[in-house]
């Protein structure tokens, strides 16, 4: 697209060339460089020495002269970083599949057995979603507190889904509207009850929207930090970002290696997961936008 | 014989399970109550965890409660004595401050990352991939690092404007006063923001037909008039809706913040929801936690009214609905 469209063949394209190169390109890879790199300086911290880590003058910081796995033997025989990945893994998924069951009932109900004031409780669902759980982590303490589940990951389980309902349900009622209603009425034609037209027909049609809300209920509970750090005061029972916060940071000095070997570890499943599923995730962020 | 009244309790039994299935049956399709069975699991949930505790931190705030104290009904005294405490007007100005400076950051450089992508380009769906990554990585992990490149004598950042680059000759305090830590809190923000708003966008921006761009082109409007009078007002009801949600986190954010520089130094990056949690739970002061908490909601509520109102009306003026 460029504004001199009647210059000489040679020197436009070489022209529009560097253009293209100067303001799209360059750009572009500083953006890359720039949202990839603390990744980067994670990553390299976790397997560099002490030694090396606080010396720039003797080492270049950007590389690792000598890597070491020293990091990682201390988080995963020294500390209980296992069993913090074990809880936020039992938690996420808790959460995650209770919140499917939950917003594919809702949306079934709001989007097929349509009634008086459908409407309405979608917008109430819609609303639970714009409170933020920083205004609800009080109360919600002492109510967690007097139903005994101070401490237990359950109470994570429990509450999550308040944030998670919100998103999956509006992000269903979009895949079910577009699954055609004569599909429904052959089936009921045919004797099935609406039960069985739920499981037989719209779910199997709905899948890649339940594989879009999993992963996006999934990476939001592994995301989840205030409940979390409110909720569980023992240390085998915390997930794992609070866990890398509250138990690796000892004292004065920071053990910034073991520190980053948590964090990169902490990182690793969820960014895994993300990239098996990542055009699943992109339509879901855009499609609940749109709705 | 016996074949025969074999046969005749084989009908009744049958007929017995017939009509006992068909009762279950019936009910499982009578709407009213299968409308009562798909809503009750998800309306339960929201209103036992939601709710509630919504309209109960109303309460607290209007208490005395501490941790393991059930407190006495004082009124508005709590929001009295917070709203003449200096650190809670600190945290206020905080608060605006770091949603205003991190919205406008990552709403001006996501979308032009936006624009960047929406070029033809090689890998492009592997690019949208790897550069929404520091969305999806948990904040507090990713807040770890950024404290870790913000530390005032290893800090990456420095080396690189001292070392490297030679812009400066000393090392940057990044988060050891008022202003620099306010700006690297920022910073942090506006990195994870960027990818939401430029993927949301780009999406948005797909669905503008090219044929639009070609006619400006023939009409002869540069290409900033076809930005300002195609792109933005084509993209503005997906934006208004983005904005929204990204304004509503940011205010209430609080896990970069508590994990990077939580509250100091002296309280000058303290922001509402860190000093509530430091106010009720560390403090155990409950009841004006739940004050400093509630009093987020009339700044929620106005950011919401004023995107609606500012942005999302726009959609009706332009004509009869697309939706």
């Amino acid at each position: 697209m460029s504004d001199t469209a009647a210059g000489g063949g040679e020197l436009l394209s070489w022209d529009s060339r560097t253009r293209r190169v100067l303001t799209v390109y360059v750009p572009l890879a500083l953006f890359v460089i720039i949202l990839l790199f603390p990744f980067y300086w994670m990553a390299i911290t976790a397997f560099k020495p002490d030694s090396e880590m606080e010396d720039y003058t003797h080492f270049n910081p950007f590389w690792i002269h000598s890597p070491t796995l020293h990091n990682f033997d201390v988080l995963l025989f020294h500390t209980q970083f296992p069993r913090w990945m074990l809880i936020t893994v039992t938690v996420a998924i808790g959460s995650t599949i209770l919140s499917i069951v939950c917003s594919v009932l809702a949306a079934y109900a709001i989007e097929r057995l349509r009634f008086r004031g459908s409407t309405h409780v979608a917008l109430a669902i819609y609303l639970a979603y714009l409170v933020p759980p920083t205004i609800l982590f009080i109360p919600l303490a002492t109510m967690i507190v007097q139903f005994g589940l101070y401490n237990s990951p359950l109470s994570l389980i429990l509450t999550y889904p308040t944030f998670l309902i919100p998103f999956c349900t509006w992000l269903l009622i979009g895949y079910f509207k577009s699954i055609p209603y004569e599909l429904e009425e052959c089936a009921l034609i045919d004797g099935a009850s609406r039960m069985q037209i739920l499981r037989r027909i719209v779910l199997p049609l709905a899948v890649p929207g339940l594989i879009s809300a999993g992963i996006f209920a999934f990476t939001l509970s592994w995301n989840e930090f205030i409940y979390a750090l409110a909720f569980i005061q023992s240390t085998g029972n915390k997930t794992v970002p609070v866990a890398v916060l509250t138990e690796l940071v000892t004292g004065d000095v920071y053990q910034w290696g073991s520190l980053m070997a948590g964090a990169l570890l902490g990182s690793v499943p969820v960014a895994l997961f993300y990239s098996l599923f990542a055009e699943y995730y992109v339509s879901s962020l855009t499609g609940a936008v749109k709705e | 014989m016996d074949i025969a009244v074999e046969e005749v309790d084989a009908v009744a039994a049958w007929r017995a399970e017939r009509r006992r299935e068909s009762w279950l049956a019936r009910l499982f399709n009578a709407r009213p109550f299968l409308i009562v069975l798909c809503l009750a699991p998800a309306i339960g949930l929201l209103v036992v965890f939601l709710t509630y505790p919504l309209g109960l931190g109303f309460w607290l705030a209007l208490t005395d409660s501490t941790i393991g104290q059930r407190g006495h009904f004082v009124g508005l005294a709590n929001f009295v004595s917070i709203v003449s405490d200096p650190v809670f007007q600190l945290a206020v100005f905080n608060t605006i401050f770091y949603t205003a400076a991190a919205t406008v950051g990552k709403f001006s450089l996501g979308l032009w990352l936006a624009l960047l992508l929406n070029h033809h380009l090689p890998f492009k769906a592997f690019l949208r991939a790897i550069v929404l990554l520091p969305w999806i990585v948990p904040t507090v992990l990713s807040a770890i690092v950024w404290w870790w490149m913000y530390s005032p004598q290893f800090s990456i950042i420095s080396y690189l404007l001292v070392n490297v680059l030679h812009l400066r000759s000393t090392y940057i305090d990044f988060l050891g006063a008022a202003w620099p830590a306010r700006w690297s809190l920022v910073a942090a923000n506006v990195w994870r923001g960027i990818p939401f708003v430029a993927v949301i966008t780009l999406a948005g921006l797909q669905t503008i037909s090219p044929s639009l761009y070609e006619a400006a082109l023939l009409d002869g409007a540069s290409s900033w008039q076809r930005f300002r009078f195609i792109t933005v007002p084509m993209l503005m009801p997906i934006l208004s809706v983005a904005l929204t949600l990204s304004t509503l986190f940011t205010f209430s954010d609080f896990q970069l913040v508590y994990a990077i520089t939580n509250g100091g130094p002296f309280n000058t990056t303290q922001i509402m929801a860190t000093l509530a949690y430091q106010v009720a739970i560390p403090g155990s002061q409950l009841g004006q936690g739940a004050a400093i908490a509630i009093s987020m909601i009339p700044f929620l509520i106005a950011l919401t009214a004023l995107n609606y109102f500012g942005l999302a009306r726009r959609k009706w003026q332009q004509g009869p609905a697309n939706e």
